[in-house]
């Protein structure tokens, strides 16, 4: 039982902390080139926002959760568990983010997470 | 170089650059930690470990990767679909076997091969989605 909600912390923690961080960079804003002044003026315009700071503790938390699951499970369950999250992760892209998720990318979301799963498994 | 063009190169450059420092950082994590040795859970073990990974070299440049790593992550999605990159990312995975095969000689299992061509699979499905679907804030309009 303590297991179950503990996962639950670890997918919805790590993708809602992801979401909250791609919110956040979206609204910073792309660096106009990748030279080291620009990148440093982007770092500070990013750590200087909101949402990113939602995302940090949630995947602190995250972070955490996992740290804490893997003291009491195998790795061969906790990590195939957690692929969950490319799922979780996707519907929060789809339906937080307004992102356009199409037919294809559902599918190669599946496939990366149940190849997760079978790597992590051994 | 058209517009849409430009994004995709970009945007697989970053992955790239997220699954190297991605793979590095856990490679030299591993070294860093088999030189310290197996932790002990006690008071004293634990101040042990610490104090040994604070003076470990491998262990820094282990961070430093992982760092690389954030910064990549971070900086890819000012302008490309979580819903991509992640995926993508996942595409570590199938490397960090490879290098563990060809470098540490590990023996890997059919059922880890088969998760492993999965990922490859995937990977190439969503990389052939659109990058990036939402409109992207202007410079220096942040919220």
């Amino acid at each position: 039982m303590r297991e179950a909600l503990l996962l639950g912390i670890l997918i919805f923690g790590a993708s809602g902390g992801e979401i909250a961080v791609s919110r956040g960079m979206k609204s910073v804003g792309e660096p106009e080139r990748l030279r080291p002044r620009e990148l440093l003026s982007f770092l500070w315009r990013a750590l200087r926002n909101g949402w990113f700071w939602t995302g940090v503790p949630l995947l602190a938390l995250a972070f955490y959760s996992l740290l804490v699951l893997l003291s009491w499970k195998a790795i061969s369950f906790v990590i195939p568990a957690s692929a969950l999250s490319y799922v979780v992760g996707t519907l929060g892209a789809k339906y937080i983010l307004r992102e356009d998720v199409s037919p294809a990318r559902w599918i190669g979301v599946v496939l990366v997470c149940v190849g997760v799963a079978l790597v992590a498994a051994g | 170089m058209g517009h849409e063009l430009r994004i995709r190169i970009k945007t697989l450059v970053m992955i790239l650059a997220m699954v190297v420092c991605a793979n590095a950082g856990d490679l030299m994590l591993k070294r860093g930690m088999t030189q310290i040795g197996a932790v002990e859970i006690s008071a004293a073990g634990l101040r042990h470990a610490l104090l040994m990974t604070l003076t470990n070299g491998t262990i820094w440049i282990g961070i430093l990767f992982l760092t690389g790593f954030t910064l990549s992550y971070m900086t890819v999605l000012s302008w490309a679909d979580y819903s991509y990159v992640m995926p993508a990312g996942a595409f570590g995975y199938a490397t960090l076997t490879l290098l563990a095969v060809l470098f540490l000689h590990e023996s890997v299992s059919p059922r880890r091969w088969i998760g492993v061509i999965l990922i490859c699979i995937g990977v190439l499905l969503v990389g052939q989605t659109r990058p990036r679907t939402t409109e992207v804030a202007v410079r220096g309009v942040a919220a």
